[in-house]
């Protein structure tokens, strides 16, 4: 069966929790967007724009040194990096502007983490002359110095949210915050496949490139499907992008969260490895909580996986069993930001690092036959700085 | 009890012809003392209904005033468990209604079933859930005793007739009409809308029509109450609580003070 069912339901997940004011403009966003994906315009309109603005197709790349260097299974980069604004965020985006520009909408609102959902908001929003706000943490705005002032040279007003852990979780407060209030012309950007139906479906679908270009290059490169398919879970876009046009495949699906200091520390993002269900941000899914149901604080290095919830379709895949859900701490994946650079030439973005560290553990472990894809969902030019810091304390500077 | 303590109070404030006033307080800011003396007073000074706020670290409909209160609340240790025991205590005092006001989670995991059957026990009339909209409403609404907790739909600006008259049928006690498009708390004036908005809803709805977000004062108040059965006065409260945090004596004299003014206005 298609999932989610007509009121965003992906099993027990999902759903639309959101105060009253909101249901008509997600009924409205419903129809829209079904209207849309249906019509050879829009649909055309997107591609057009995928193509010419965004860089696509990206490349699917064997990392020949990192395959020699861990002995085992060929590692494929899925090269998101290489995208307009470096990361795959742009993906859903252009999707979603199109989507509003459609529906007559003169303002878009979006969250951020890291930024990059941000920057290619506000890129998007600039190239089709629409007003843009973006809410960031306080935290966040600090880590992610770089891209605010994107954000801002693309004629963005991010806005710094102060309140709570200042980081992703508050920023899709604030941002639900303004849509409840200014419901009528404003249109909410939603960066990752998190929140009320129709976002975490529409969200997903627009991903899918991701997973639909994959098919086509792995068969190309080998002939037949890839053993293993690794992505980082921050919201679970870039991952749900990947994986859903494999999910009758059998392929291995293998999301990464983040570890942050430790599982054991209470310092991580990982969600569906430590947390249970509940309802955040408008769904129902896992979600860091404490007994009474207060959300809690979330810690990764990665700005973009710093999020105490993650997207419904991710709980469901991980209670059917279909996909797996590993961790990787913050001192992991610096280390494996390290090697990719040095053994191929490529920064990665600190969170596509945590899907880097896994498949490091894993590779060498399976046969030379197998092939494994890893998302390398963003470029790390945004963390340089705060990785050079980090280093800086470590061990006085870059190994 | 055989009738709802809310129907109960409805009915005999429209057989007086007098509007009700209702009041949102958090529970627990700054302690659970204040909330519970808090109750009593404004009981005296004229409110006919408590909504008692059970805080939330994510509350994504409300606006600063009650984020604070809500955080404030969090960091005095309050949860569900300690509001239900301050209802049970106001119980060997007061008989006004008493509805609880949370978003879904902390419901959630304090369990549906456990939640309904302690609610009835210590003397909850009712629960307003404002992330909770009638299509996902069902599995609460299941453990509720209908007659005795009722759940309190909110109608918006937004809400189309359509949906008016689905929230309608299957509404219980009154019918929580947010006055704007936004989150809660204190505003300058009132929106030029709400009095189109209000006969829109009194349209669709045969229930008791109660009024709120961004009511503050006396004269906002009386021009709500106008098309409205009952008002709501949340963040004005809350504020005032806010504001004396370190002088209860000024509280207690300020909370119930302002509850006088609002419920003489819409007299
Ligand atoms: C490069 C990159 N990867 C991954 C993520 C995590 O988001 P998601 O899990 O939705 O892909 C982010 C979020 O900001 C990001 O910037």
């Amino acid at each position: 069966m298609e999932l989610p069912d007509s009121r965003g339901h992906f099993g027990n997940f999902g759903g639309q929790f959101v105060p009253e004011t909101l249901m008509p403009a997600l009924e409205e966003l419903t129809l829209a967007y079904d209207d849309a994906k249906n019509e050879t315009v829009f649909q055309e309109e997107l591609q057009y724009y995928l193509r010419d603005y965004v860089g696509r197709p990206t490349p699917l790349y064997f990392a020949e040194r990192l395959t020699r260097h861990l002995g085992g299974a060929k590692v494929y980069l899925k090269r998101e990096d290489l995208n307009h604004t470096g990361a795959h965020k742009i993906n859903n985006t252009m999707g979603q502007i199109i989507l509003a520009r459609r529906m007559g909408k003169k303002r878009v609102v979006a969250e951020t983490g890291a930024g990059q959902h941000g920057v290619a908001t506000a890129t998007a929003a600039a190239m089709f002359g629409l007003e843009c706000a973006v809410y960031m943490g306080e935290e966040d705005i600090r880590r992610q110095e770089l891209n605010v002032y994107r954000m801002r040279l693309l004629g963005a007003t991010v806005v710094p949210v102060t309140s709570g852990s200042k980081t992703l979780k508050d920023a899709m407060n604030e941002a639900i915050r303004d849509w409840v209030t200014n419901v009528k012309n404003t249109y909410y950007l939603l960066g990752s496949v998190g929140g009320p139906h129709p976002y975490p479906m529409m969200v997903r679908d627009f991903q899918a490139v991701i997973g639909r270009e994959t098919r086509e290059q792995i068969f190309m490169a080998e002939g037949r499907l890839p053993r293993c398919l690794v992505a980082c879970v921050g919201g679970g876009s870039n991952s749900m992008g990947l994986f859903y046009p494999f999910l009758d495949d059998a392929v291995e699906l293998l999301g990464v969260e983040a570890a942050g200091r430790g599982l054991e520390t209470g310092e991580h993002s990982a969600t569906l490895n430590a947390g249970r269900a509940g309802v955040l941000h408008g769904a129902l899914s896992y979600l860091l909580q404490d007994d009474h149901g207060q959300v809690l604080t979330a810690h990764s290095i990665a700005a973009g996986l710093d999020y105490p919830g993650v997207g419904p379709e991710h709980s469901y895949l991980k209670e059917t069993g279909r996909a797996q859900y590993t961790t990787v701490t913050d001192q992991d994946a610096l280390d494996a930001f390290q090697l990719l650079s040095r053994l191929e030439g490529i920064i990665p973005a600190l969170e596509s690092a945590h899907a880097v560290a896994a498949v490091l553990k894993m590779a060498p472990a399976m046969g030379k036959e197998d092939a494994i894809v890893v998302n390398l969902s963003g470029r790390g030019d945004k963390d340089v700085p705060a990785v050079a810091r980090v280093l800086a304390q470590e061990n006085g500077g870059v190994r | 009890m055989d009738i709802n303590r809310v129907e109960a109070r409805l009915r005999k404030l429209h057989e007086n012809g007098e509007k009700g006033l209702f009041a949102f307080i958090t529970a627990g800011d700054p302690d659970l003392e204040t909330t519970f003396r808090l109750v009593l007073s404004m009981e005296k000074a004229g409110v006919d209904l408590v909504e008692l706020g059970v805080p939330f670290s994510d509350p994504m409909a409300d606006g600063p005033v009650i984020q604070r209160a809500s955080l404030r609340s969090l960091a005095a240790g309050i949860n569900l468990m300690r509001i239900m025991d301050l209802v049970r205590r106001l119980r060997s005092y007061t008989e006004i209604p008493l509805l609880l006001m949370t978003y879904y989670n902390p419901v959630l995991q304090y369990g549906l079933k456990r939640f309904a059957a302690d609610a009835a026990e210590v003397g909850v009339d009712g629960v307003i859930v404002p992330d909770l909209p009638l299509e996902e409403s069902a599995s609460l609404l299941q453990e509720l005793k209908e007659d005795e907790q009722h759940l309190i739909y909110l109608v918006a600006p937004t809400t189309t007739p359509e949906r008016l008259e689905k929230i309608s049928r299957a509404a219980r006690g009154f019918i929580y009409c947010v006055s704007l498009t936004g989150v809660t708390g204190m505003r300058e004036g009132i929106s030029p809308d709400v009095k189109e908005f209000m006969q829109r809803v009194r349209r669709h709805c045969s229930l008791p029509l109660a009024v709120g977000f961004g009511i503050s004062n006396p004269r906002q108040a009386a021009l709500m109450a106008e098309g409205a059965d009952a008002v709501i006065v949340g963040s004005a409260l809350v504020s005032l609580v806010e504001q004396f945090q370190n002088q209860p004596e000024v509280i207690y004299e300020r909370v119930p003070g302002l509850v006088k003014e609002l419920k003489e206005a819409i007299s």
